[in-house]
């Protein structure tokens, strides 16, 4: 750790990381519902326990790209953080927001969309807490060294910001809604986080690889214009069956098709900076992360985002398990893994010690990320069956679920397999142990 | 290309492409909201009570189970049809009698089956979510879904 102002970041991985094992077991127990429907039915319905599922996902996300930038920002300045004090803030705000919103759904206070639920109390504490954040980060930037990974980092967090805005747009035309909701969900997952997320691989290349900081920008921005080029015309394969005029069946396809294409270019790109660098970083660990990340984000996002883009192809699979499965490994692929991978790579520095506990990390990423894999795997053919018998054949929903159980219990399956995985990367990014090497500063 | 495309270039066509892109799709947008309050959604009024079934839909968090034009949650039916699957386009008192009546004996308690909440709605509240399920059965979807079955 170069820059003392750097240590908030330590409270970001570790509140990311306890919202990471709330998330995973809200999904653990959701699964469970599938089997066993009566479980819980009164007291938390499904619809709670998903909400915790997929809002804890956001907030740990979001709260690791925060203490992803407090880590990267100062060095990539090559400066203190504007204020370690507002950062400090700013985190317990937001931690207590999330909890809060947590506790609140589990006694039904929640209100907007699947993924917006959150009251507009809680919702206005976001917008507060990212201000201070941008605040923060926007001062640190103007007042040091400007680099690319910094520029496009902000770039990335500024418009995922203003677009949160639009999660207070909440029309009473349920089709205006959607169009608007799609500005959120759609425009940060397929464009400003994923400039988030080059950003930060970009600059774990530069520090694991060594490979000149020349190069790496470049290939950053082409990452990220083939992102952007695909992805923003490419929200159109959210407009096709929501009353939205009917060229975006081909605007969509054909642009979110190309989405296949930014992936792949980052796959290539890790590779061959790796390969390139010819460098043994010590912490093994973080490079797994880091390509692993590369490689899930093409097949999660690319290959299964595709699966389904093409309107004819989509006209029969949307709303199904093949979107369920598509929405795991995305996720799971490109953010969960960046920031593992951040983590992974910084934690060593923030505590001042060699990297630790690799091995037990290292069985972390292989056990969870199999587990999201065959997870993946199971609910794309749960989806194809469903696909058949209820919108090619028109048997009525319940009665297709009810033959998609066999599916539904391979899921729980690979699901504790999730749980246990992420227990090992808790354990692994926590759990220090006290004979660790110290790093001499 | 390393040598021919300097990281400047580099920068200039991401700033240029996603200017010429964001500018494209905003305008696009624009256009669809506008086709879709005069069009795709105007074949009947967005009456107060429409828009009151749409605000109970979102404060009991229907979308965390159910979809609605097929986004949502995967764990119950399309609501988007519901409306046409209960007949309401030939008998809309029986359609609407027939979903007050599902509503109501929420949870089944079946043992083994997907139990839905009970929300405890009033008469009128449940005429207001049912007013704005059959506005949104309304909407000109590009005949999504393909079937009755959602």
């Amino acid at each position: 750790m170069k820059y003392q102002s750097q240590s908030v970041a330590l409270y970001y991985f570790y509140g990311a990381l306890v919202l990471f094992l709330v998330q995973v077991s809200a999904g653990l127990l959701a699964g469970t519902v599938y089997i066993l429907p009566n479980l819980l039915s009164e007291t938390v319905p499904f619809s709670i326990i998903k909400m915790v599922h997929t809002n804890a996902l956001i907030v740990w996300l979001l709260m690791g790209f925060m203490g992803s930038t407090f880590y990267l920002l100062p060095e990539e300045a090559e400066r203190e953080l504007y204020s370690a004090k507002l950062a400090l803030g700013q985190f317990w705000l937001f931690m207590i927001g999330a909890l809060a919103a947590v506790v609140g759904y589990l006694f039904g206070i929640h209100d907007g969309d699947k993924f917006l639920e959150q009251p507009v109390p809680i919702k206005l504490a976001i917008v507060v807490v990212c201000l201070m954040f941008l605040f923060n980060c926007t001062m640190t930037m103007i007042k040091g060294r400007r680099t690319a990974i910094a520029n496009i980092l902000m770039l990335g967090l500024w418009f995922a910001v203003l677009l949160f805005l639009f999660a207070f747009v909440t029309p009473s035309n349920i089709a205006i809604d959607k169009l608007y909701r799609w500005w959120v969900v759609h425009l940060w997952v397929e464009a400003t986080w994923e400039l988030i997320l080059a950003a930060i691989l970009a600059f774990l290349m530069i520090k694991m690889t060594g490979v000149d900081r020349e190069v790496i920008d470049k290939w950053l921005y082409i990452v990220i214009s083939l992102t952007l080029i695909s992805g923003l015309i490419g929200t159109g394969h959210h407009y096709f069956w929501i009353g939205a005029p009917a060229y975006w069946q081909w605007l969509g396809s054909i642009f979110s098709a190309l989405e296949i294409v930014p992936p792949f270019a980052l796959v290539i790109f890790c590779f061959s900076m790796v390969w390139r660098g010819r460098r043994d970083h010590p912490n093994q660990a973080a490079l797994l992360w880091a390509l692993g990340c590369s490689v899930l984000t093409f097949f999660g996002a690319g290959v299964w985002g595709f699966l389904h883009t093409l309107s004819p192809i989509n006209y029969y699979t949307h709303g199904t398990q093949i979107t369920v499965s598509h929405g795991h490994l995305a996720f799971y692929g490109a953010y969960v893994m960046v920031n593992i991978a951040m983590f992974t790579y910084a934690l060593p520095y923030l505590l001042g010690r060699h990297p630790f506990n690799q091995r037990i990390n290292m069985w972390g990423f292989w056990v969870t990320s199999s587990a999201v894999v065959f997870m993946t795997v199971t609910l794309t053919f749960a989806g194809v069956v469903q696909v058949q018998l209820q919108r090619v054949m028109g048997q009525s929903y319940m009665e297709v679920q009810d033959q998609l159980v066999l599916f539904y219990q391979m899921r729980l399956g690979a699901g504790i397999f999730v749980v246990l995985g992420t227990i090992l990367i808790l354990y692994s990014l926590m759990a220090v142990p006290k004979r660790a090497a110290v790093q001499p500063a | 290309m390393e040598e021919r495309l300097t990281r400047n270039a580099a920068r200039n066509i991401f700033y240029g492409s996603t200017a010429v892109c964001l500018t494209i799709f905003v305008a696009l947008v624009a256009q669809s909201h506008w086709y879709m309050v005069n069009s795709s959604t105007a074949k009947s009024p967005l009456t107060e009570s429409v828009a009151e079934g749409k605000r109970i839909w979102t404060e009991r968090a229907c979308a965390n189970c159910h979809t609605i034009l097929g986004e949502g949650s995967y764990f119950a039916p399309e609501l988007g049809n519901v409306w046409l699957r209960y007949g309401g386009d030939t008998d809309a008192q029986a359609a609407r009698d027939g979903l007050k009546g599902w509503f109501q004996a929420q949870p089944s308690g079946v043992e083994g089956r997907r139990q839905m909440p009970q929300f405890h709605l009033s008469d009128q509240e449940m005429d207001e979510v049912i007013d704005f399920l059959k506005w949104t059965s309304e909407i000109n979807t590009q005949s999504w879904p393909p079937n009755l079955a959602g």
